[in-house]
Parts: C-alpha cells; structure tokens; sequence
C-alpha cells in the first residue's frame, strides 16, 4: 500500500511539473472550449420570447456548469497513445514494472489541477459580466457533483482508451474517436439542455452514455432535476462494458504489438 | 513568362501532387463522409431545437437561418481543404527549423505556406454546405442574381478568415508552441452558425467588432436574400483587404524576428 501511494505521487508530481511548463497553452485549451458560453448566448436569448421550460438564467447557469464539466473532463489519451505505437515509444513503457495506463492517467489528473485555477478565474470573470447568474448549489448537490464529474472523468478516459487500443490494428485511432465525436457534441446536451430535446430523442440518449458526459453532471450542479440512481447505473453499465472491451483489447494487442517486432 | 502565370503553375503542380498522396488513403474518404453527414445531421437537429413550437430567432424564418447554416459548413469545407492543412503547418515549420527551406524558395513564402497543400477530405462539407445553399435558397425563391450577389460578401468572408487564421499562425514566429491559438479561433467561428441575431446585444458587438464572425456568415446570408445594408458591405469589404493587406505586412514584420533553428 505505502508502494502504491509513494509511485502515485511521484507520477503525479512529474507530470504537474511538466504540465506548469506550458502554462500559456493551458490557458489556450481552456479557451478553445468556449462552444458552451457561445450557446450560452443563443439559448439566453431564445429563452427570453419563447416558451422553453427553462429562464434564460437557467441556461446560463446550465452552460456555465457544461463548460467547467467539460474543463474537468478533457481527454486527449487516444492521440498520444497512437503516437507511442506508431513510433515505437510504448516498447521501453512495457518493460516498467507498472502498467503504462497508470502515466496517462497521471498526466490527465496532474493537467486538471494545473488548469484549476484557470477553470475558477474564468468562473469568476463569468459571474462578474453576469451577477445575476449567481448561484451557490447545496454542500450535498456539490459533493454529488463532484462524484458524479469523476465517475465522467473515468468513463471517458475508460471509453477513450479503449478506442486507443486500436492502435494496435490500424495507424489512425483519433479517427474513431472523431467519429464517436459527432454523437457526443449533439446527444450529450452540450448543445442543449436535454430538457429541451423531442421526447423520443430524449429518451433514446438517455440510454446511450453521453448525456451522462455532459447533461448529467452539469444539471447536478445546477440543480435541475434527474434520476440520479439511473444516471449512475447507466454510467456503470456502460463503464463495465467498455472496462472488459478494454483489458480484452490490450491482452490482444499486445500479442499483436510484439508479432510486429518490437 | 509573367510573375502570376509563374504562381499559377506551382499552384497547379502543389495540388496535383498532394491530391497524389492524399489519395492513397481512400479509406479516410469514408470517415470523412460519415463524420461530414453526422455533422451535418447534427448541426441541423441543433437548429431545430431552436425552431421547435414556433420559436424564431428575430426576423429570420426556419429557411433563413437554414442558409446560415449552409454559409458556415460552406466555409468549414474551406477551412478543411485548404486552410487547416497549410496554416497549421507554420506553427511545425517553425518548431523543427524547416521554415528555412521555406524562406530560400524563389517564390513568396507566404504563398508557399498558404497552398503548398490541400486536403480532400474537406470536400464533404464543401458539397454539403453547397446542397444547403441550394436547399434553402430553392424553398426562398431565390435567383442567379441573388447568388451572384451572395458570391461578393462570401469571397470577404474568405478572405477574412484566411488573414485571421495567417495572422494567427505567423505569431508562432514569436511564441513557438501555439498550435492551439487557431483552435480558439475555431472555437470562436462556432458563433458563426447561427444569424447574429440570435445572440444578445454583448455577443453581437463582440462578433461583429472583435472576432469579425458576423462578416463571415450572416453577411453574406443577408446579401443572398437581398436584404443587404450596402453600409455593411463595404464595411466587409473594406475589413477583407485592410486584413489581408495587414497579414502579408504582418508576415514581413514576423520574418524580421525568425533566427532560425541553427543561428
């Protein structure tokens, strides 16, 4: 156990360093996820004609909170992962004494803290343009939130990858993500509140992962009303899923990985 | 022979060749369809939400904003085929001192890093943007004069967001590792699939005065249906050339700064 604790704080510690290295690309990052307070714009100003179900300071603080959940849960696993393969880099990991998921995970957590004081000056400019967005959510409501955006975090790096396994097979993973992209921008609720969805829509993306990459946590911390214990189920199915995918893929790839020489 | 014919056959000679190597990846075709169609499906079902039980944005019919969004996967097709593969380079070029080669080349090296290649895979979007256009343009009513009237503002348009998106990659002269400076740009441009009058009175002057995004799509919106305010045309006009003139200034500036990888 003090060996597990002492190797996790050392990646951690290594890749924070390396993370502050390029504090102006972290800041960059950040405001290339800006989509949401873009749409934040449009829906405000639907919300005030029309008969939406939702204020328009329910869509403020709805896409302020989709734009901290996506800050909180960037993944970018896949394209590094199809480097290391492709030219060979992944070869001196395997011979670690540890799996070489554990140092993308590392870099994925140590750049969230390093983003985090980006993430709440943003939020602080937000609320200074926008005082009367302002809210505080419940002790209760934050501590869900705060499980649920890590439950986010790891479907998604578990769901990415896995599409990242494919390395092994084909030169251009990134490819399936980009695709697996498509459903997530316009199902998730990153666009829209899923309030605001057809029904049947809604209800077939209830059941798919992503409004629980984006809808889900966002409308915990705003306090919109969902099913919760759904919500986790449907996250931990889909987790499970893509968990056995997972360590399938590898065992397999990896047989694949040295069959090629390496 | 005349300096542009001379451009003109390098231009040819690039093209051909990276059409060349870009095709022994037919199956990248295929991804990219899929991954234009998802697009296009989706950005469709996102205007519809706004559009559901009779809500409008201000002064423009479901066709209208429709056209819009034709505008901007037009120019995303643009952006996918011509500017994305050239521009982003710049910052690489920088970064592994292969700008270099670059700067020796008898011919303007702006040139040569705006369309030394082209991706096809951008085509997609071109096509679909085009069928939108068409789409709701035939549902308008609308004639070949509107058209070619609507050709005028989207050229700004183009011209516009290739100096933003030069301007932007030429700073890598200074700031090395910016790769990210023209995602923000294209997080920006996102603005432009809905007609400005969608969004409130801040975001307006902000994506009218700031990030010109209001130039690139809902001018040239306007123009086709011949609501154009000639006020604003020429404000477009007058922004493509100042921008355009700018960023060729801006690049000679830039090179005065570039001490290249070995000095």
């Amino acid at each position: 156990m003090k060996d597990f604790w002492r190797k996790a704080t050392t990646l951690l510690r290594v890749q924070y360093a390396y993370m502050v290295e390029y504090r102006a690309e972290l800041l960059l990052w950040a405001l290339s996820g800006s989509l949401p307070l873009i749409l934040l714009g449009v829906w405000t100003q639907a919300a005030q004609r029309g008969q939406l179900g939702l204020s328009s300071l329910d869509f403020a603080r709805y896409f302020l909170s989709v734009f901290i959940v996506r800050q909180l849960t960037v993944i970018w696993v896949v394209w590094e992962f199809e480097q290391q393969v492709v030219q060979g880099k992944l070869s001196p990991r395997l011979l670690l004494p540890i799996d070489p998921v554990w140092e993308h995970v590392a870099s994925h957590v140590a750049e969230r803290l390093a983003r985090l004081p980006f993430i709440v000056g943003l939020a602080a400019l937000f609320f200074v343009l926008y005082p009367g967005a302002f809210w505080i959510p419940s002790l209760g409501k934050f501590l869900l939130f705060l499980l649920v955006v890590a439950s986010t975090f790891v479907l998604r790096f578990l769901m990415q990858y896995t599409f990242a396994l494919f390395s092994f097979w084909t030169e251009r993973a990134s490819a399936i993500e980009e695709v697996w992209m498509i459903p997530y921008l316009f199902l998730s609720g990153l666009i829209a509140p899923l309030e605001v969805f057809p029904p049947l829509v809604r209800e077939i993306a209830l059941w798919l992962p992503f409004p629980y990459l984006v809808h889900f946590p966002a409308s915990i911390l705003v306090g919109l009303p969902v099913d919760v214990g759904r919500g986790l189920l449907v996250m931990l199915g889909w987790g499970g899923v893509f968990l056995v995918l997972n360590r399938w893929l590898w065992k397999k790839g990896l047989k694949q990985y040295s069959g090629m020489g390496a | 022979m005349p300096r542009w014919s001379r451009y003109f056959e390098v231009l040819k000679l690039f093209w051909s060749t990276a059409l060349a190597a870009e095709l022994e990846y037919r199956a990248n075709f295929v991804l990219a369809s899929i991954s234009s169609s998802g697009n296009l499906l989706g950005s469709i079902f996102g205007l519809f939400l706004f559009y559901q039980k009779g809500n409008t944005f201000q002064g423009w019919t479901w066709e209208e904003a429709f056209l819009v969004l034709g505008v901007f996967t037009l120019l995303e097709g643009f952006s996918n085929t011509f500017l994305g593969p050239n521009l982003n380079k710049i910052v690489q070029h920088v970064q592994q001192g292969t700008l270099d080669f670059v700067l020796l080349k008898p011919i303007s090296s702006q040139f040569w890093l705006s369309t030394r290649t082209l991706s096809p895979w951008g085509l997609p979007d071109l096509l679909f943007g085009l069928g939108m256009i068409g789409y709701a343009g035939g549902r308008l009513g609308l004639g070949v004069g509107d058209y070619l009237a609507g050709l005028v503002p989207l050229s700004f348009g183009l011209a516009i967001l290739y100096s933003l998106w030069f301007i932007l990659g030429a700073t890598s002269i200074w700031f090395v590792k910016i790769y990210n400076v023209t995602e923000v740009l294209r997080g920006l441009l996102e603005a432009g699939r809905y007609p400005m009058a969608a969004y409130p009175a801040a975001y307006r002057f902000f994506f009218t005065f700031v990030v010109p995004v209001a130039f690139l799509t809902t001018v040239p919106a306007e123009v086709f249906l011949g609501r154009s305010q000639l006020l604003l045309l020429l404000e477009a006009g007058g922004l493509a050339g100042g921008l355009l003139l700018f960023a060729h200034r801006f690049w000679s500036f830039a090179l005065r700064y570039y001490t290249s990888a070995s000095s």
